[in-house]
This record gives C-alpha cells, structure tokens and sequence, in this order.
C-alpha cells in the first residue's frame, strides 16, 4: 500500500489547483473530466492549449484547475478574447468555457458572430438553465413557467434553444449532450478539438443546488438521471410532434461539415498580399 | 532590400491625416493586431490598418462591437502580438470594463480615442476634449492609467509609437486621446526613418516556469506568452504574483491595487512629458493640450508681438498628471489660463497641484465644439493679464 495512487487525468491538473469552488451534484466536475479525458486520448499537448473562459460557474471548469495557458476573462466575452488569441496564433488550440448567462445572455452577440466567422475554437457551453453563481436568477434557458429567485410569479418568456442558433449562424460542427451522456460527450469534444471550425458543444448540466431549489430535484443522483430521463436522440426527436418534445432534451450531433474556418481563410490572405 | 514596414512608409516630407498617421505609427511600433468596430471620426484608422496590416504579417479583424474589439485585442496581446483599437467616445465607453480588465492583468495594448462631441450620440465630427476623465476613472475600481494627447499629424505617429512602447514597458493598456480636429487634419508632416526609432518591446521571463511571478511587481513582471510553455493563469479576479485567483483576503486585495498603481506611480517621472515654451519672463501661462493647443501656441505668439509676457505650457501625458512639470511653470508665472475645449476637466488638476503658486482662470471655446478662435482667447488673455 506503499504507492501512492495516482488518476491517470492528474498530470493535466495544475499544481496547486485542486480545490474546487463547485457545489456538491454540479456537473462541471464530470464535464471537465470528459475534457481531460478528450485531450489525454487524442494525445494533445496542453501547452499547445489557450483556455479562455468568462464569468460564472462553468468558467471555473478550467480556471485554474488545468495546467495550460489560461485566460479567465469578463462575464460573456470569453468569445471574444479567444478571436484575439486564435487569429494571434493560428498554432495554439483555443477552448472556450462558457455558461448559459455567459454565452447566451450577455455574450449572445460574441456567440453568433464566433459561429458566423467559423473561427477555429472549440466552444463547451455549459447549461443549468439558471444563473447559479449569484443565486438562481432566471436565464435565458430557463423553462417557460419556472419559478426562480427572480421570476417568483413564473417565467414569462421561452428559453433558446442555442444549438439551433449556433447551427444557424453558421458553426462548422454542433453538438447538445448531458453531463450524464459522458462517452458521447468524450468523442464530441475529442472532434471539436480536431474541427477546423467553430465547434459548439452545449451541456446540459445538473444544478442541484439552485435549479433543484425551484424544480424540487435536489438529489444529486436524481437531478443526473432527470437529465438521462428527458433526453432524446436527435434521429429518434426527428419522427416527434412539438408537444411531444416539450420539455425534452434533444441530444446528438446535429451539424458536422467542413467549411473553411477564419484563420486559414487569413493565413490565405497573408500569403497572397503579405510579405 | 527593404523591409515590409520600409515599403509601406518612405522617411521624408508626406501629406497625411491624423489617423493615417496614427495608423503607420502603430505599424513602426510594431503593432501586429488591431480590433475595429466602425465608428466615426476613427474610421480612416481601419481603413488604412486593414491595407497595411496583411502587408506585413498583421491581422485586421472587423468585430462585432467595441467591447469585443477590446477584449481580442487583449487576447492577442497575450499571444505575443503588439495589439490596439480605435473608436470614438461610444465606442470607448463600451471598452471601459475589459480596459480595467487589461490593467488589472497587466496587459500592453493601445486604444485610441478620436474624440467627438459628446455625452451619447452627440455629433460625431466635430471636436471635443470630453472623455478626459473617462481616460482616466473610465472603468470601475482603483486604478492608475497612462493617456497622451497629440496636437497635430507628426504628433499622431510620434505619441502612437509611444503609446506602444509605454505599454510595453509598464504592461498597462495605453490611450491615445486624439480628437475629431487632429484626427481628419491633414497637414505636412516629416516623418523620421524608422531606423532612428526607439521601439520598446516587453520583458519576457527569463526564469523557468515554476520560479516565474508574472504578475503584481511595482518595476513591471515579465510577461509569459502563451504558447511558451509558462502556462500561465490570467485572471480579472484579485489574484496573487502567480495569477492565481485569491478574492476572499482583503491582504490580497490591498496587494493587487497597490502594486498596479504604484507601477506607474513610481515611475511618473519617466512617464510624462509636458512642453513648455516662452516661460523665462512669463507673467500669464497658456495651458493646454491636444487640438486646442495648436491655438494656444498661436495666441501666444501674437500676444508676445503685441508685447504680453505670456508663455506656453502643453500637456503631451494627461494622465498620469504630470504634478512636478506643471508645479514649476505656476513658479514661473503669477496666472495660469487653461484651454479645453470642454466644461472644464484638466483645469481641476492643474488647481490640485498649483495651489497657491499661481491663479488658476479656465476658458472653453466661445462655442463648444470649435476651436478656440484666436481673437476670442486673446481678448480673455487681455482681461486675465492685466
């Protein structure tokens, strides 16, 4: 019992970084272990990967807990941070980290406009459905009707369905799993990694502590299951009526195409007019 | 054979407009990125950085808003690339959180102001010096910020350059504060080979990676770039010398403030330059800075031949203040006039440093907006003088 264990995915953790700032049932454990797990199969160097997030739990999936360039930026711009340090350096692989509030709400704009460029960055947009760092405010993905510490009459509005928005902004390569689908979700990011494109791969992820406050699934375990129970295949969703999709999750991969992404476009343009 | 930036700009006498000028002077500097959302009176700054930039191995890229501009332009900045923006007041206003974000991570950038007419829409090709202070105070928290002012075309390529080379040096986000009058003037300018230049690029660490502090040193960390093995964490969150995120410890807290303002603090004196001419037998001294001192000078000249011991004070570094220069020009004199072409902004500084060793007097332009005509200052400089 002398040696001393060691999990394969520590060599990716940086030193000092173990601490997690997530409540107990959050996904983002399991979500950043699929990330590491992507990298660790496709054999990528993590000095070669910028790590951009922005504000609100999901950014603090990589920050500061991988080892590897790391910039935690202002609350919805991760997007626009990563424009600058992909088209800086074409060579480094850029990840970003973003959440439903932060990509959606207050970086909305960044998200459409990342797609339509087809930048070269790998997008994990990770969805509670309610902003949980500051209390359990209603979001823009929260359900039609649900209660939440701002909305306490019910939600009046509908919430985005993001991958259709992304999908139709003109993304190389899009994806919705849950954090319980984790081998799908492996072999996602292994193929965002690798997409010469914007990959988006939005995660629906269990948030316990402030989304279960209002839906009354606290349990950590049933709170994962849940979103085993309402998810759907993309092929089966197809042969489904709107009312039988009502309040489901429809996962799969709904985009995969190769189209030209920003910077080789640029790297083109430098090599026509440049020096 | 010459190099791309010599093919792109001969020395030698040109014809040229301020924001041309900014733009190749952003290019001798070494600027390799720049981030642009369209607004007027900066425009001619992206369309010239859009032709330039490619033709030397540069990226021009055309974003989605101004707080996007900003926030690549950071991004790329830690990559390596000398990076910077222009707009104009909207525009600068939406800048300002990921402005505070580059100061509290300590990252060299430029932005450029051409200022125009203002608060909101105002009119967007006429002149005014209204975002002085949010230069200054523009993001929230406390902070210490460098902001120069140029006069003229020359003055445009000039304080660019130095723009870059005082973000690198002090790893702080940079402005320049042109404006609608500077920055659509065209006028002869002599433009010096690149050559005789000095170009000032930041300090790399040296270290290995796990000795490396790069943050929070009052003389300036060195600046790990991504992609070079440091595996750097850059957060906006208080954060300790190695980056890592620390928001519960006011000691922490204390530290992060203190260090990113007395980095400039400490080195105000190497910072800022004011020019001062006419002062040895000045009894009234002209103040002023930017567009306006282009008719501050004039009336100075004019008053002397009319026999008025007035001199001539300009402001090249708004911020930090340049306390000492101005302290010794109200020895000087017994009154100082200050030009601005707003309600008044850098007057209250000069009142803070001068105190009693000069009185202060404040003159906006007859009509904001304008310049101020000779004949009007000169007038106000007859009632002050006498």
């Amino acid at each position: 019992m002398s040696e001393a264990y060691h999990h394969p995915l520590m060599k990716y953790v940086r030193k000092g970084a173990l601490r997690q700032p997530h409540c107990s049932g959050c996904g983002n454990g399991i979500i950043a272990q699929c990330m590491l797990r992507a990298i660790d199969e496709l054999g990528l160097d993590m000095g070669k990967v910028a790590f951009v997030s922005g504000i609100g739990c999901s950014s603090w999936i990589p920050s500061p807990f991988f080892n590897a360039d790391m910039l935690h930026t202002t609350h919805g711009r991760p997007l626009a941070f990563a424009t600058g340090v992909k088209l800086g350096n074409p060579e480094l692989r850029v990840v970003v980290f973003t959440g439903d509030g932060d990509g959606a709400a207050i970086g909305g704009n960044h998200l459409i406009h990342a797609s339509r460029r087809n930048i070269e960055i790998l997008t994990v947009l990770v969805n509670n459905r309610i902003y949980g760092m500051t209390g359990g405010q209603v979001a823009p993905t929260t359900p039609h009707g649900m209660k939440t510490s701002t909305t306490p009459y019910g939600n009046l509005e509908h919430p985005f369905d993001l991958s259709k928005l992304v999908e139709a902004a003109g993304a190389s390569y899009v994806a919705r799993w849950t954090a319980f689908h984790v081998k799908q979700l492996v072999s996602s990011i292994k193929k965002g990694l690798l997409k010469e494109g914007f990959a988006f791969i939005e995660v629906e992820t269990p948030c316990p502590v402030q989304y279960g406050r209002y839906t009354g699934v606290k349990d950590p375990v049933e709170s994962l299951l849940m979103l085993k129970r309402l998810s759907v295949p993309v092929s089966k969703a197809r042969s489904m009526s709107e009312e039988e999709l009502e309040g489901r999750i429809v996962i799969g991969e709904f985009v995969d195409r190769d189209v030209v992404g920003l910077t080789k476009a640029y790297s083109r343009l430098l090599a026509e007019v440049g020096a | 054979m010459k190099t791309p930036v010599e093919k792109i700009l001969e020395p030698g006498t040109h014809f040229m407009m301020g924001n041309e000028a900014c733009a190749l002077g952003a290019i001798v500097a070494g600027c390799r990125y720049f981030a642009f959302y369209p607004i007027t009176p900066a425009n001619e700054i992206a369309e010239h950085m859009s032709t330039l930039l490619p033709k030397v191995g540069g990226v021009y890229m055309q974003m989605e808003d101004e707080i996007a501009s900003i926030a690549s332009v950071i991004g790329s900045s830690w990559v390596g690339r000398k990076s910077m923006t222009a707009t104009s007041g909207p525009g600068f206003s939406l800048m300002q959180e990921n402005i505070g974000y580059a100061i509290m991570t300590e990252t060299p950038c430029v932005i450029v102001d051409v200022q125009r007419c203002g608060p909101s829409t105002g009119t967007v090709s006429l002149p005014m010096q209204g975002d002085v202070y949010q230069a200054r105070h523009g993001s929230h928290g406390e902070y210490e910020t460098i902001a120069l002012a140029p006069s003229s075309v020359k003055d445009t390529f000039l304080l660019t350059i130095e723009a870059f080379n005082l973000a690198e040096a002090y790893r702080t986000p940079v402005t320049v504060l042109s404006d609608a009058l500077v920055g659509h003037l065209t006028e002869s300018v002599e433009i010096p080979d690149p050559s005789t230049i000095t170009i000032i690029e930041r300090k790399r660490p040296k270290e290995p990676p796990e000795e490396c502090r790069p943050f929070l040193s009052e003389d300036v960390a060195p600046m790990p770039i991504f992609g070079s093995g440091y595996r750097v964490h850059v957060t906006g969150s208080t954060h300790d010398e190695r980056g890592f995120r620390e928001v519960e410890r006011p000691l922490f807290i204390d530290n992060v403030v203190r260090k990113i303002c007395m980095k400039i603090q400490k080195h105000r004196n190497e910072i800022v330059k004011v020019e001062t001419r006419y002062l040895e037998d000045a009894d009234v001294a002209l103040l002023a800075y930017g567009s306006v001192a282009r008719s501050a000078l004039y009336v100075v000249k004019r008053a002397r031949e009319e026999g008025l011991k007035v001199g001539y004070a300009r402001l090249i570094t708004l911020w930090p203040f340049p306390d000492d220069a101005i302290l010794d020009v109200a020895r000087k004199v017994n009154k100082i006039m200050v030009l601005e072409n707003n309600m008044g902004q850098i007057v209250n500084e000069v009142r803070r440093v001068v105190g009693c060793e000069a009185e202060v007097t404040f003159l906006p332009p007859r009509i904001l907006g304008t310049i101020h005509e000779p004949s009007y200052t000169i007038k106000k400089l007859n009632e002050v003088y006498e």
